[in-house]
Formats: C-alpha cells, structure tokens, sequence
C-alpha cells in the first residue's frame, strides 16, 4: 500500500504543473475560451511537445505506455487550471475506445496522430433521452452490404464540434435499452449525412449536439465486434470518471485555496473575516470534503485496471458520489465564503465552481450512481 | 500509487484475523455483534489473552511490550479487531496513560505501572474533564498543593468513564495557580484507594451509568506520582489526546456495524418485502458506505504517511478523521435505530445487559440495544475533544487561520 508517486511521475506532476502555471492563467484562459473552437491549438501542441497526448498508449502503437495514474496528475493539473483543450475528449475517452477495441491497423494510423496532436476525435455516445444510461441507444447501425447506415442524433458530444473524426455507438440489433446490439464506429466528421451544433455549456467546455442522415460507412468504420461494444463502453467511461474525479480535486483544492487566502486578507468589523468562528469551521468542512474527494480520486485511479468488473464498477460510482458531493459543497461554500465578490464573472473562483457542477453532471450524477449502488447491494456484504 | 497489501501484510493480517476467531471468546463476541453491555471480567479476560499472545500494546516501544510492526500493521491489527468484532484493550490505559508514561515517564513508574496497565491488573481511568472545564479544559480548578513528600489534591473530576472498576486515575491538576493557566498544570497518577476519593455514578441519556463524578477531598498522593515535571501537564495532554491516529475513525466497526444493519434489514420486513429491499433504506445505507470507504481510504493515506515520518508527533489530520467518523458512527448507529422501527422504543434495560437476559424481550430479540447505542453514542462526537474543537485545531493547525 503506497500513495507516493514514483520519480517518473513527479516529474510528469512538475511539468504539467509548471506548463499550466506559465500558460494557463485566469486571464489567459479567458483568452483560449475566445479562439474558434472554445480552446488553444498552441496549448495543444504543447501537450503534445510534452509528451501528454501519446501518454496512455501503448508504446508499439506509438504512445508513451503510461498508466491511470499518469492520467490522475495530467488531469488534477488540468483541474486546477480548468483546462479548455478537448483531453478528456480524445485521449481518455476516444483514445480509451481505440486502446480497448482498436485493431492495428486503426490504432497504428491513428494514434501517431493524436500523439503529435494532429488529429482531434470525439465520443458520440450519449442521446437527448439516456440520461446516464449508457446502454440507452436509439441511433440505428443497420447491416448495409458490408458496411452500415447510422441514423440518429447524438447529444452533449464533448468537443464535438472541434473533432476531426468521431467514435459513434449505434444500435445493431436489440431493443433500446439492451446491453447487447451496441457497436462502435469510427466516422470522418464530415462524412455526407453528419450535421454537428456546436455550443458551449456553462462551464465554459465546448460541445455539440451530431445529427446522423443516412450516414453510410464501410466495414473498416466498425471498431471491435459488431454489437459487443457496451462493455468496453462501460469501462471506458469509468476510466473517464476516474480522471474527471481527478481534475475535479484540482479543482476543489484551488476553491479550498483561494478561499483560505481570501479569509485571511478580506477585512471586516476591523478584523480579517478568518477570525470569526463560523468561517473557519466552514473553510475546514471544505478541507475535508476535499480531502474525502482526494481518497476517493485515488481509489477510482487505482480501480481503472482492476480485472473484476463488478469490484471496478462500484468503487468508481462511490467515487463518483463522493466527488459530486464534495464538488457542490466545495463549490457552494467557496461561493459563499467570498460573498459578493465570488458572484462575478471577473473572479475566478465562480467558474471553478461552475466546472465542479458540470463534472458531477457527466457520465451520472451523485444520485445516479448512489442508486446503483443501493440496487446492487452496496459495497460491504451484510453479517 | 498502489492499493494493495504486500504478501507479508496480507498474510499478517490472514494471521490475526484467525487469532481473533479462534480466541476471541463467543460470549464476548456475541455482546459486541447484539450490541449488549461488556462487564469487567469481559474486557479484563479478553486483554488477558491479547497480552499472552504479545498483542495487548503493539503501539508501545519494543522495550515495554511493543511488537514493533510497522504503521500499516498497526493499522491492520485494529481494523481487524474492530471487525472481528472484538472489544478495544482499555483505552484509558493502554492508549492513554501507557504512551505517556512511556514518553515522559520515570523509569521507577515505568517498571511499576506499564507491566500492569498491559496486563490490566490495573484498571485506568482519566481525570481530565471538570465541572466548569469542558471544551476549555485548561481552566481546570482541581489544586494540587505541595506538602512535603506529597501533594494534597482537591476538587472534581467529571464524565470519567468506568471510574467504578478503576485502580487508578491519571489526573490534570493545578499545582501553580500564579501562572498563566496552561502552565501551571501537572500531570498526577493517583491511587483511586486513597482516602478522600468519591466515586458517584452519572446516569447517561441511555439509562447507562458508564461515566462517574470523582470528588477529591485532601487526597494525599506522593510526590513520585508525579509524571514528568511539574507544570509541564499541558504538553503531556496535548500528546495523549493528539497521538491517536490510526484508531480514532473506528473504520473497522463501522464495517462491522454496516454488515449488521444489512444483516437485520434484511430480517425486517416492509410490506411484502425485506427493509433491505425498500428504495429509501437501502440508499440510506449506501450514502454512509460510500462517505466510510472514502474515510478508510483517507485513513490508509495517514497510515502510509505515518511509515515516512515521525509517528510520535500528534497530526492534525487525526482531528479529521475523528470528526468524520463520528459523524459515520453515529448516522450507522441511527440507521440500527430505524431498522427496526416500532421496536426501538420498548425500554428494557435488562436485555441491553448481556449477563441478565432471563425473560424474553418485547419484540425481536435483536432490538433492544439498538436505540440505546444510538442515544450513547452521541457522545462521539463529544467526547476527545467536540467535534467543533477538532475544526478549529484544524483551522489553526493546518489552515493558519
């Protein structure tokens, strides 16, 4: 048992932590959020240059053959800086797809090119009406010749907008909300019949609602067995979770931060506010929900790879519940704690509040998985 | 980053958790699991055998009794023994006054009382808490006033759990009223036989008498029963009640105490179906899983912590953990009260003590402790140190506010 990071990954933690300090600044994000696709092309190069796009691919298919924990530093640095660039979008959700399913040819023509940045891909997976059921799939895969036809609309796709390529689950066969039926396909975002809305949400992250009109594809577009995808599907968006929780500590630790700092220098009744009672026991209810969500990030890192799918399954939806919960908290008090000040759009401390709302939104909020959680028995079996 | 045990850890905590089932006597783990009342024989007979094994104060230096194993061990042993469910060594002595008098002790007292206290042919009990000094124990009035080649003592003592059964009392007592008033505080162990002591039960809101009134009156206690130095009390106080890391957030029974509620709620019925089976309930019971496993996992991350620094400095962290298991105790201690709805409120003191059950109880044989523990065990979050003095320790320590 050991929660120390290893030399190589302290200094990845360094030069994540310095990049984002030098470039990613309050002001300088603001900037970024301008740009044509809601993010920094330069920022992205730079990851890139850093070695952080190739990161958890397999080194023979071009990447670096890092692991979740690697993920866990890039994405606390990236929550502390509320990083705009579609990282969660290609490299852990889309580049999870590939790694899981991926055939050599797609991964070999592929990955070189996420790695050095060149090429942006999306996961099309959820729909206006699945809510957090990921077996919830209405779009249509229907057999046409060797390929197949898509139809459907795809909604809330994370930089949709900004994707070269896109990985679409589609309905094969069974009934709408069967585990079974569900492939994957890869699709060139401008193939003829794919019409993207793009928008941004209320945290500042881009995304985008995908018609799909008669979208024909060839066999090649199908990644893994035709209609056997929904497990991987389940594993990639709790390896997505695991990060999200990770980024969401980043997050949460710069909302304990600031406000601590602001407790000590804000001054009233002749005193710095930080005197009074109240605000401290409110400040150290944030550190501990904080600290609650740091145990809970690192237990979801360290079950991304665990062999007992079930065992997996729960720990990262109790991961999941603890970070919304925390994030709210975290996110309301920081919020409160400055008063006026954390109401405008000028500070910082709103949008990170904002973010820690949108992570517990994504892939199933607290309620969703401490459901499935209670449906499933919990995680301690009875005397 | 790793979760796992290594082999040796797994197969030390395979050893001990065999220990306790094959040593742990079924009396005694039967009243653990019901939630019944331990006498004194209970937790003198079960300490006894811890202590035969070697296992009685694994905490302790090598030299006192100690086993000398490694932080994560230590970690392991209690989980274990919270989870068996075995009851704790006496903590008055074992945890409490054995540390201090094994940091700060003279080698006289050491070889007169550690022995004992592992063995509990001493039974301990604490003198901190007065009448007028709760939160702010540090305005404690009890005087100790030097007379010769003893002092006389004087004053009360409160909230001084099992002080019925005790041998001993380790007191807080003001021998320099001139001072400011953490200095002046001496650190006394006093033979509860002396002449002038009064021991008078406090019935808690559950109907038990654990805790007592302790009254001094010209007690006369010698000057070699002083630990440490005089006056230097404070410090010896802010040790015992900050160097209990690895304890404190009891996750190993509320493990226990999870594992029972599913067990009733899966023997109580609502409507046509098991408790365990009703939306509300069971997600109830999840929320609290998912806040213990995230305290174990903040647990484990102050126990690994521990390997790499100095573990006999007191860690704010503790002050945490304290405060969030308690407030896990005590919504698992709430969840035992509702599980078996109606029948939480028949009163029937005698089912509650394991050695007097002679007639059948009102309704079933299971509910009877439950809303009882409830009501007691909110002196968790009391009790140490109030949770709210754990936040601003926090607020000081680790925040600098």
């Amino acid at each position: 048992m050991d929660f120390e990071l290893s030399e190589e990954q302290r200094l990845l933690k360094q030069s994540v932590e310095r990049l984002v300090a030098d470039r990613y600044g309050f002001e300088q994000r603001t900037g970024y959020m301008k740009e044509p696709q809601g993010w920094s092309r330069t920022l992205w190069k730079q990851y890139a240059e850093l070695g952080l796009l190739g990161l958890p691919f397999a080194e023979k298919d071009g990447g670096f053959g890092g692991g979740p924990v690697d993920t866990m530093i890039v994405m606390e640095a990236f929550g502390r800086a509320l990083v705009l660039e579609p990282f969660l979008a290609t490299i852990v959700l889309s580049g999870g797809i590939l790694r899981a399913l991926g055939n050599d040819k797609q991964k070999s023509e592929l990955v070189p090119k996420i790695a050095d940045g060149s090429l942006i891909l999306a996961f099309a997976q959820t729909e206006r009406q699945s809510r957090y059921d990921l077996a919830d799939v209405v779009t249509t895969a229907k057999k046409d010749g060797a390929g197949y036809v898509l139809d459907g609309t795809k909604s809330l796709v994370l930089n949709g907008d900004s994707a070269d390529k896109l990985i679409v689950s589609g309905r094969i066969s069974g009934k709408q909300r069967d585990k079974e039926g569900i492939g994957l396909f890869l699709i060139d975002a401008k193939t003829k019949g794919v019409s993207t809305r793009g928008y941004q949400n209320i945290d500042g992250m881009r995304a985008a609602e995908i018609t799909l009109s008669s979208v024909k594809v060839g066999p090649e577009a199908l990644i893994g067995e035709p209609g056997k995808a929904f497990p991987t599907i389940e594993r990639v968006v709790d390896e997505a979770i695991a990060a999200l929780s990770a980024e969401a500590v980043g997050a949460m630790a710069v909302m304990h931060e600031v406000t601590t700092d602001f407790l000590k220098t804000r001054r009233q009744f002749g005193v710095p506010i930080g005197n009074f009672q109240v605000l401290q026991h409110a400040a150290v209810d944030m550190l501990m929900a904080l600290e609650q969500a740091r145990s809970m990030a690192m237990l979801a890192t360290m079950m991304v790879d665990e062999a007992d799918n079930v065992e997996r399954h729960k720990s990262i939806a109790a991961a999941k519940v603890q970070i919304g919960r925390s994030g709210r908290f975290v996110g309301k008090t920081a919020v409160q704690l400055h008063g006026g000040i954390g109401m405008t759009m000028e500070y910082k401390v709103g949008h990170y509040f904002k973010r820690a709302m949108a992570i517990d939104m994504l892939f199933g909020d607290a309620d969703h998985h401490l459901a499935m959680l209670a449906r499933t028995g919990g995680l301690l079996a009875a005397a | 980053m790793d979760l796992g045990f290594t082999g040796d850890e797994v197969a030390f905590r395979d050893e001990v958790r065999a220990f306790f089932n094959q040593n742990l006597p079924d009396t005694i783990r039967r009243k653990m699991v019901e939630g019944r009342k331990l006498g004194k024989e209970d937790i003198v007979d079960w300490q006894r055998i811890l202590n035969k094994k070697g296992w009685a104060v694994p905490h302790w230096t090598k030299e006192w009794g100690g086993t000398g194993w490694t932080p994560v061990k230590q970690y392991i042993f209690l989980d274990e023994m919270q989870q068996a469910p075995a009851p704790s060594p006496l903590q008055f002595g074992v945890y409490m006054v054995g540390p201090v008098i094994i940091a700060f002790g003279n080698e006289a007292q050491k070889k007169r009382f550690l022995p004992r206290i592992a063995n509990i042919d001493d039974w301990w009990c604490q003198g901190f808490s007065e009448p007028g000094s709760g939160s702010d124990l540090a305005s404690l009035k009890t005087t100790a006033k030097r007379a010769g080649d003893h002092y006389v003592v004087n004053g009360q003592k409160t909230w001084t759990t099992l002080a019925q059964y005790a041998d001993w009392i380790f007191c807080l007592v003001r021998t320099n009223p001139e001072s400011k008033k953490q200095q002046g505080i001496s650190f006394l162990l006093i033979d509860m036989k002396t002449p002038g002591i009064t021991v008078r039960p406090i019935q808690t809101l559950d109907g038990g008498k654990e805790v007592n009134e302790v009254f001094f009156d010209d007690v006369k206690v010698p000057v070699e029963n002083l630990v440490g130095e005089e006056n230097k009390g404070w410090d010896y106080a802010k040790f015992l009640l900050g160097n209990e890391r690895f304890g404190i957030a009891r996750v190993g029974l509320s493990k226990e105490r999870i594992r029972r509620l599913k067990e009733l709620a899966s023997i109580e019925r609502v409507g046509d179906k098991p408790l365990i089976e009703d939306e509300r309930f069971r997600t109830k019971i999840a929320a609290v899983e998912v806040e213990l496993k995230a305290l174990e996992m903040t647990q484990l991350r102050v126990v690994a912590a521990a390997k790499n620094g100095d573990s006999s400095k007191p860690d704010p962290a503790s002050s945490i953990l304290k405060v969030k298991g308690s407030e896990i105790q005590q919504t698992i201690s709430e969840l035992l009260f509702e599980v078996v709805g109606p029948y939480g409120l028949p009163y029937q003191p005698e089912q509650i003590d394991g050695d007097r059950i002679n007639e059948p109880s009102i309704g079933p044989d299971y509910a009877a402790p439950l809303a009882p523990t409830f009501f007691n065990w909110r002196k968790i979050s009391i009790y140490g140190g109030s949770n709210e003095i754990q936040k601003n320790i926090v607020a000081k320590a680790i925040l600098g506010l």
